[in-house]
């Protein structure tokens, strides 16, 4: 588990945004999606990568990594719901959030998953949802 | 004024062309050019990181000088709290306000005093919510123009509250003017300044369209001055009290501000960790952020002269010895004048983004398209000797036609290499009229 490099990926993602002129939602949300993505591939998987793809009209998030899967998706949707061990609870993370949150700042959310494999979580951030 | 005022700003004859300050500046506002560095104006926000780290003090903050103040009938200086943390132990604040009037001011109204007033302040705009949370200080300049450049989502937290600075001019002013003696024109306030940010601040205010202040005369240029006047004999007592004077140290805001789960971030590298986490939504339990870019707080300003930890700690003491005084502002003043929006920020403060790489988004896409791919093709090494401060950076500026992929010396080298290779081969080869039999093999095609 790689805490130390934990927040590169949301962070260059957000600077790649500003400098392409997204508007400030639009980079906020890209930046809170991409880093519990970031997150859940840290605390869950054994490795896993983020591609961000940008268009003017929209930013899509891809995270794929190669890990557990998730079970149940709709339980895993669910705030306060988390598999994560006490011992990363008690760093604050795995409160059950991250993909609620996901949800939250998403304009599409797509979560594939196969147990004993791993998980793509497709994100998609829209610029004319601006305002949600 | 030019567009882009800035206090931090180049001594030419002085600067050497290294690289340390382009990799320091927080927001990679520096370039080296033509074996100089060139600040871009429009992005630098005055933090004054490269007049600390460079090594030929080659960048220097612009300040006012007392000439500036002597155009003025009544001049008041504004002492920032940092400043007593500048001399010995045994030298009295009342010493150092009393050797101010020596060096030519009039009167001393301590920012410490407007201090008080803007924890007053920020705890009733706490109260009333008045910003989203975390609310974060509005007090250091150079934070807020960062805010403008890396974080434009997170402007809304700042609480849209006057600096102790401009309150203490504010007030200053109005009490000078009282008495009818002086007509307003003839009223200077100045501010004795531990940071080049504040002086940005007056010069180019922002979320204010005009300062109450009339100049700023940095504290290092005062310090020797006031120290040859320590000895006169004049006192002048002072009415803050430990809430105000902690100001001057990192964490001494926050604890004026009072109740709640209060953060505070000192150094400009921390401070945009706190606002990247803050971004992610990971700081939903704090209520305020103090946020000052300057390790230590104020007392760590570029502009000082003491080690900003021996300085802290003199600020703490003399905090312990003002604990039980009582502020010269009480309550029914402060509320009826917050109530009136007195200390209120009247402008906005709004986002800068200097960072686009086009106008048109379609046209920034493409451009980032072609950084992305320039930066494959840089070693990834950052070594700043191209100019600029990172690989990534040197990409940047190439798709702003600011620079050429040969100005990095390995892709120079890449290329002479290439070149040599060329040359060689084209030495080896031999005119048909001239070639044995035996060079006739490698010359078929």
């Amino acid at each position: 588990m790689d805490f130390v490099s934990a927040g590169d990926a949301a962070a260059k993602v957000k600077k790649t945004l500003i400098q392409v002129g997204m508007p400030d939602g639009v980079v906020r949300r890209a930046a809170i999606a991409t880093y519990e993505a970031e997150m859940n591939i840290v605390i869950h998987a054994r490795e896993g990568a983020i591609k961000a793809s940008i268009t003017s009209d929209q930013v899509e998030i891809v995270a794929t990594d190669v890990g557990p899967g998730i079970t149940d998706i709709s339980l895993a949707m669910q705030e306060g719901y988390s598999t994560a061990p006490p011992h990363i609870r008690e760093m604050g993370f795995g409160a059950g959030m991250g993909l609620p949150n996901i949800k939250r700042c998403a304009d599409e959310l797509d979560i594939q998953s196969e147990v004993g494999k791993g998980t793509q979580v497709r994100i998609i951030i829209k610029r004319s949802g601006e305002g949600q | 004024m030019t567009e882009h005022f800035h206090s931090v700003t180049l001594d030419r004859d002085k600067c050497k062309g290294c690289t340390n300050c382009i990799k320091r500046c927080p927001i990679e506002a520096i370039r080296v050019r033509a074996g100089k560095a060139c600040i871009i104006e429009e992005r630098c926000i005055d933090c004054g990181e490269c007049i600390r780290i460079c090594p030929n003090h080659a960048k220097i903050a612009v300040s006012d000088t007392m000439e500036v103040v002597a155009k003025f009938r009544h001049a008041i200086a504004l002492p920032a709290p940092s400043l007593f943390g500048q001399f010995r132990q045994e030298v009295s604040p009342s010493r150092v306000l009393g050797a101010l009037l020596e060096v030519g001011f009039d009167e001393v109204f301590e920012v410490a005093v407007a201090a008080e007033a803007v924890s007053y302040a920020f705890r009733r705009a706490l109260k009333l919510g008045v910003a989203r949370r975390p609310m974060i200080s509005s007090a250091c300049p150079a934070v807020i123009r960062l805010m403008q450049v890396r974080f434009p989502s997170l402007l809304d937290h700042i609480v849209r509250i006057k600096s102790p600075m401009e309150v203490a001019a504010r007030l200053a002013k109005e009490r000078a003017l009282a008495d009818g003696r002086f007509k307003p024109e003839e009223v200077g306030a100045f501010f004795i300044t531990p940071c080049p940010a504040k002086v940005t601040a007056v010069k180019q205010p922002v979320g204010t369209s005009e300062s109450a202040v009339d100049g700023v005369i940095s504290m290092s240029l005062i310090y020797g001055e006031v120290l040859t006047r320590l000895d006169r004999g004049r006192e002048v007592a002072p009415q803050a009290t430990a809430a105000g004077i902690g100001w001057g140290r990192a964490g001494g805001e926050a604890m004026a501000v009072g109740r709640g789960t209060l953060l505070a971030v000192d150094g400009i590298h921390y401070v945009i960790s706190v606002l990247e986490e803050l971004e992610r939504g990971r700081l939903g339990d704090v209520d305020f952020i103090e946020a000052q870019a300057c390790v230590g707080g104020c007392v760590g300003g570029p502009l000082v002269v003491q080690n900003p930890f021996v300085a802290r700690v003199r600020l703490r003491q003399l905090a312990e010895q003002h604990w039980d005084k009582r502020s010269v502002l009480d309550m029914d003043y402060l509320e009826d004048r917050f109530a009136r929006g007195y200390f209120d920020m009247r402008g906005e403060i709004l986002p800068r983004p200097v960072m686009k790489l086009d106008e048109d988004i379609d046209r920034a896409i493409v451009k980032m398209k072609l950084l992305e791919e320039t930066l494959e093709r840089l070693p990834g090494l950052d070594c700043g000797s191209c100019g600029s401060p990172s690989c990534r950076a040197l990409a940047e500026d190439i798709v702003r036609q600011d620079a050429m992929e040969t100005d990095c010396i390995f892709k120079l080298r890449e290329r002479v290499q290439e070149l040599a290779e060329q040359v060689v081969d084209l030495a080896r080869k031999v005119p048909p009229a001239m070639s044995t039999e035996s060079e006739k093999g490698g010359e078929e095609r």
